[in-house]
């Protein structure tokens, strides 16, 4: 039974007891803890349950790398699955529960024994449940679903925020173990700004634990001095609980910082995501150890041999009463003696090699420990944890020669340098025979923008053994990463910290125990605890033609769970490897891709949620809106008021009211959020003459002229009125959502194609704030505001513009109309919108003035037959498909679209072109309802003929109405058409002119 | 004429940095190309001394900000900006330029906080390199807060001004006034 030990704890504070509780038990721990040591610390070996069989499963390893013990930490708005007990710091009143079992951990019904688990093989999600198609979805993926998965979604919002934090520096070091701190010393000494992170939440990593000595002290006594001397230089920056999350491109670096994780307070941010622009990165990411694979190696109380000695070492937590250690090297040893010198007892020490002559088994022989070479685990007995180890002859086929009582097996197969964040950004790796691991391959590394190196590998990460070798790399790549920046040149490098290569007997690979395992043990051997991928499965795909190791992965999900197969992922290509009878370097990795552990999503999203999850762009006159009860619109990120609904009033009646007050007397529209850009230049006529089909070089300044522009392919992308301002200037008017696209294409074009015309480009768009008056007393109201200039038809008629002033107020004022009524638009600074907007409210007073929001717009040009970028463009129409004609100028040689709309499908007679549609019944039309036509296409769906772009309920002519695109559309008028809908009979349309109300413009041009 | 306002209209936010509308400030835009003698010697005699790249002479109510290289953005007075627009009119008269008087479309901030508490703000919101020593005071730096375009300049070593567009005034004062909330200060420049 796992137990806290009297004494001892490097990390703990045992006079600060903490309380929290695991699936509702209340429980004590220590500060200093991590939830996985407390819960060691009180007995609790089960943790969780596997995802695919729910078997059984305790903690494994004592770092990220931890497959097993998973938790919901939390509740409510602070709730989070997924969590990993061996990384979360313990905090008084911490509530964690264990996942994917029912009814309990102990008792879970789900729990898959080893017959059912035969028709759950690799890759069945692809074969076994295939037919009757209908089964899937009803029967197997129900099922599947409820026993499969781990933590559950949270239910609340997220009652914690996040923030963001944006730095460049010129190194970057991550990991704060003695290679981290050494490599971080030597790159400042060349005098650049240097960051140093750590994942944890103490500087030194594992050394302290491993009894490294450096210069004649303990690591712990070291560290403390190298970090305090640190942090007393002004170029280095130190941070922990810090852990890089992936390396991109050019040195960007993610970071991710837990600020409260360890002590809750929702007033701070939770996570903070560093984006770093790095000049050079050092890895010093360590390694990790690798399990062995034996018959039942996933039952709780296995355990990495790294990780036993940390929780002794570390915690004073003894994971067993008696630990049986199995190892293919020497490093295991050390937890041996650990174990040993803790009191705890060691039955045995199975090496799996035939020769255990290094120094540390000496030691172990020498303190009494039974060594016991060429020895390896037959299997375990045991229900929720390891009782009994049978052992057997790693050479044979797994006869049973002994068996011991155990309550833990510390496992050992050797150390893999950490080479995840090289691997990010496309460092290549290497296979070293001697450790049988991947190490960085220095001679390919990521590079950055100038195709040179940009991340140096320090330490244990390099494949680096023995401390001493291990501070050399360290100091190595410091200077390295210095002097890639121009830094530290002519300076004679700093003293490397000295530290003794231990001397050790080498390790000898072990893929599996014992090696001729029969096949009822290999179907019991696990490479991913996590997802439930044993050595038959792996085995199984290579059969089944799986050669490649990234579809092998795929098939049988090893290294595809929150771990992303940090312990899974050499032993399980070591396996695909045997079974194809290739060499492990030629089966190579999986692809390593950031996260390199999961990242929150609050932290992904940082301030950008709530309020702040999309900027608002307001007009100036948006106060008056919210007061008035607007009913908003969405028009790209401004919000337009979509009508002003009165007490008692639907919004749809707000609009009829709105659209019949304006037909009848006068409206008042916000039109601030179109696009207003300058065009100006000797060569601006030019390149007005190219943006627009029209011919814009002929407009008279004091003109105003209606436009099109399309792209390059010839569709239809913005349209809008044009001013002539002068000679050389022009205003041209875009749609609210297209300013900033259409003024971004301008400057392209002037920047890219036409580099040497002499045009420049002003987006003024919010420079004004403008205002639409409409309707018949239009111009009374004007003429109420004691006009500077005449208004008159005669002196200013439909489609001119003018100068002057409303009383005091300088205004520019545009004679153009998108209702059909007599229409004035007028601009004024932004800064004096507001006033000219409730000057004019004052003054139509007496006319009734009816402000009126997007949709009266929208009802108002549609009576009119006016199209909409959006409603009747959807990218793939072209002008002359809306009857335009009159728009495209003949007498161009060029336009932008010209060339694309004269290409034979743009002049196909059959294309669809814009027809107005006119219910026989007088209802409204479904929006984007198609018309039907004769028979079936290739798919057997029914063929159509045309679909609806526009339809309202109009108040003026109390019907509905639509426009659409209809094949031949304006070659056909008064035939019906047959529109199809969800429920009940096709509604029957007659084709007809799309100009409703006042065909021939009276109106407007009163 | 009705006075005019900011879209701010004279909000301020106190945490670790204080935000605080700055008021109406004139700013005019002008396209043309700075690396043009006569350009610059015809600004010159208007009274507007051209910025280095990246680089800003003067301040609010009178300077001159580098955009781009052929692009500058000239501070006066809000008042004055229309007859400054007339003046260099008359001043650039006959060269390839276009002039705009773009003081509303703007709205201005001014940041202060102890030591380097305005560039952590910033850094939180924006990718800019924020070190000082690679936006000293005399710099201007084009760039965007989290999901919109700003410009921001550092008028003293623990102060600067800030300017985006008109219509995310709102947006932008809420996304400083969060990354200056206390407590979430950095420590790191």
């Amino acid at each position: 039974m796992s137990h806290r030990l009297p004494k001892g704890g490097r990390l703990i504070d045992r006079s600060r007891p903490l309380g929290f509780s695991f699936n509702g038990k209340e429980l004590r721990g220590y500060a200093g803890d991590t939830l996985a040591s407390a819960l060691l610390g009180r007995g609790q070996v089960l943790m969780g349950r596997s995802f695919k069989y729910h078997r059984p499963r305790g903690v494994v390893a004592s770092g990220p790398e931890e497959p097993n013990a998973l938790v919901g930490l939390g509740r409510d708005g602070s709730f989070e699955p997924n969590v990993r007990a061996t990384t979360t710091e313990l905090f008084e009143g911490l509530e964690a529960r264990s996942q994917n079992h029912w009814p309990s951990l102990e008792y879970d019904v789900g729990a898959i024994g080893s017959l059912l688990s035969r028709f759950l093989p690799s890759g069945f999600y692809y074969k076994t449940f295939l037919w009757p198609r209908a089964f899937w979805k009803h029967v197997y993926e129900p099922a599947i679903r409820l026993s499969a998965g781990l933590g559950k979604p949270p239910r609340r919002r997220d009652a914690d925020h996040y923030e963001h934090f944006n730095i460049t520096t010129d190194i970057l070091v991550i990991g704060g173990g003695i290679s981290g701190i050494v490599a971080a010393r030597a790159a400042a000494e060349t005098g650049a700004d240097v960051l140093l992170v750590e994942q944890a939440s103490t500087w030194g990593g594992r050394a302290p634990v491993d009894g490294v000595r450096i210069d004649g002290s303990g690591a712990d006594e070291w560290t403390g001095s190298a970090v305090t001397s640190l942090q007393s230089m002004p170029n280095v920056r130190m941070r922990t609980r810090t852990t890089a999350a992936g390396i991109h491109d050019h040195g960007y670096v993610l970071l991710h910082e837990r600020l409260t994780d360890h002590a809750p307070d929702h007033s701070v941010p939770r996570h903070r995501l560093w984006k770093v622009r790095a000049g050079q990165i050092v890895a010093a990411t360590g390694a990790m150890e690798r399990p062995l694979s034996f018959a039942g190696n996933d039952r709780p109380g296995c355990m990495l041999a790294s990780a036993v000695r940390d929780y002794v070492v570390n915690y004073g937590v003894a994971p067993g009463e008696r630990t049986v250690i199995l190892t293919n090297n020497d490093d295991a040893y050390r937890t041996a003696l650990t174990l040993r010198e803790a009191g705890l007892g060691v039955p045995a020490v199975l090496d799996t090699r035939q020769e255990a002559a290094g120094p540390l088994a000496k030691a172990a022989r020498d303190a009494g420990l039974s060594v016991r070479p060429g020895c390896g685990i037959a299997g375990i007995a045991g229900r929720n944890r390891v009782e009994r180890v049978q052992l057997c002859s790693q050479d044979g086929d797994g006869k049973v020669i002994d068996e011991i009582q155990a309550d833990c097996i510390a496992m050992s197969g050797g150390w893999s340098p950490t080479v995840h964040h090289w691997c990010h950004a496309a460092g290549k790796l290497s296979w070293n025979d001697a450790e049988a691991h991947f190490a960085p391959d220095p001679a390919r590394p990521p590079t950055g923008a100038d195709g040179m190196a940009m991340m140096h590998v320090a330490g244990r990460a390099s494949g680096a053994t023995g401390a001493g070798a291990v501070l050399e790399s360290a100091h190595a790549a410091g200077v390295s990463a210095g002097r890639a920046l121009g830094m530290g040149r002519g300076k004679k490098p700093g003293r490397v910290p000295e530290a003794e290569d231990e001397a050790h007997h080498p390790m000898e690979p072990v893929w599996l125990v014992p090696a001729r395992a029969p096949y009822s043990k290999r179907a019991k051997s696990w490479l991913d605890f996590q997802n439930d991928v044993k050595v038959s499965d792996v085995e199984l795909a290579a059969r089944e033609g799986y050669e490649s190791v990234e579809h092998a992965k795929r098939y049988t999900t090893l290294g595809m769970a929150t771990d992303q197969g940090k312990l899974s992922n050499i032993n399980g290509l070591a396996i695909l490897s045997r079974e194809l009878g290739t060499p492990v370097e030629e089966v190579g990795t999986t692809t390593f891709r950031p996260p390199y552990v999961p990242v929150t999503m609050g932290a992904i999203a940082g301030e950008a949620r709530g309020g702040l999850f999309q900027p608002v762009r307001k007009t100036p006159i948006h106060e008056w809106h919210i007061a008035s009860g607007a009913h908003w619109e969405p028009v790209g990120h401004w919000r337009r008021p979509y009508a002003y609904p009165m007490e008692g009033e639907s919004v749809h009646e707000a609009v009829k009211r709105e659209v019949q007050a304006t037909r009848s007397g006068v409206g008042l529209l916000d039109a601030s959020t179109l696009g207003k850009i300058v065009v100006k230049g000797p060569d601006a006529a030019r390149f007005m003459d190219m943006l627009y089909t029209n011919m814009m070089s002929t407009l008279k300044p004091g003109k105003c002229r209606y436009g099109l522009m399309c792209s390059e392919n010839g569709f239809l992308v913005d349209d809008g009125v044009v001013a002539r301002l002068d000679d050389d200037t022009w205003l041209c008017h875009t749609t609210s959502g297209g300013a900033d696209r259409i003024h971004a294409s301008m400057e392209e074009w002037l920047q890219t194609e036409w580099w040497d015309w002499k045009a420049y480009v002003a987006n003024v768009t919010e420079q004004f704030a403008q205002i639409g008056v409409a309707g018949p007393r239009a111009r009374d109201v004007l003429n109420e505001l004691g006009p500077s200039m005449d208004l008159g038809g005669e002196a200013l008629p439909f489609m001119a513009w003018t100068d002057g002033a409303l009383g005091n107020m300088p205004v520019r004022v545009f004679r153009i109309s998108f209702s059909g009524e007599l229409s004035f638009e007028i601009a004024a600074p932004a800064g004096q919108g507001r006033a000219l907007w409730d000057r004019l409210l004052e003054a139509g007073k007496p006319f009734g003035i009816t402000p009126y929001g997007t949709e009266a717009l929208h009802v108002m040009r549609a009576e009119k037959g006016f199209i909409m970028i959006g409603d009747e463009t959807d990218g793939t129409v072209i002008p002359q498909d809306l009857g335009l004609h009159w728009a495209i100028s003949k007498g161009k040689d060029d336009f932008l679209g010209k060339r694309a709309q004269e290409r034979e499908h743009m002049a196909d007679p059959l294309r669809w072109r814009l027809v107005g549609l006119e219910t026989l019944d007088g209802s409204v039309l479904p929006d984007g309802a198609y018309a039907a036509d004769e028979g079936v296409n290739a798919n057997g769906q029914r063929r159509t003929q045309g679909r609806v772009t526009s339809t309202y309920y109009s108040p003026t002519l109390d019907r509905g109405i639509a426009m659409g695109l209809v094949e031949r559309g304006p070659d056909r008028m008064g035939e019906i058409l047959e529109f199809p809908v969800i429920d009940g009979e096709p509604i029957r349309a007659r084709i007809v002119s799309p100009a409703f109300h006042d065909p021939d413009g009276e109106k407007q041009n009163a | 004429m009705p006075e005019s306002v900011t879209p701010l209209d004279g909000a301020t936010y106190s945490g670790f940095v204080t935000i605080q509308d700055a008021g109406l400030v004139g700013m005019i835009l002008l396209r043309a190309d700075l690396g043009d003698a006569d350009v610059v010697s015809a600004l010159d005699g208007a009274g507007i001394e051209v910025p280095g790249a990246g680089a800003l002479v003067g301040g609010l109510g009178n300077g001159a900000l580098w955009m781009s290289p052929d692009e500058l953005m000239i501070l006066c007075a809000h008042d004055e900006a229309e007859a400054t627009v007339e003046t260099l009119g008359e001043a650039l008269g006959g060269l390839h330029v276009l002039v705009a008087n773009v003081s509303d479309s703007r709205a201005v901030f001014r940041l202060a906080g102890e030591g380097s508490a305005v560039r952590e703000v910033l850094a939180k919101l924006s990718p800019a390199d924020l070190r000082q020593t690679a936006l000293p005071p005399g710099r201007v730096r084009r760039t965007r807060l989290a999901q919109v375009a700003a410009a921001f300049w550092f008028a003293d070593d623990d102060e600067a001004v800030l300017i985006c567009f008109r219509s995310v005034a709102g947006y932008v004062l809420d996304l400083l006034s969060k990354a200056a909330t206390p407590g979430s200060e950095v420590g790191h420049f």
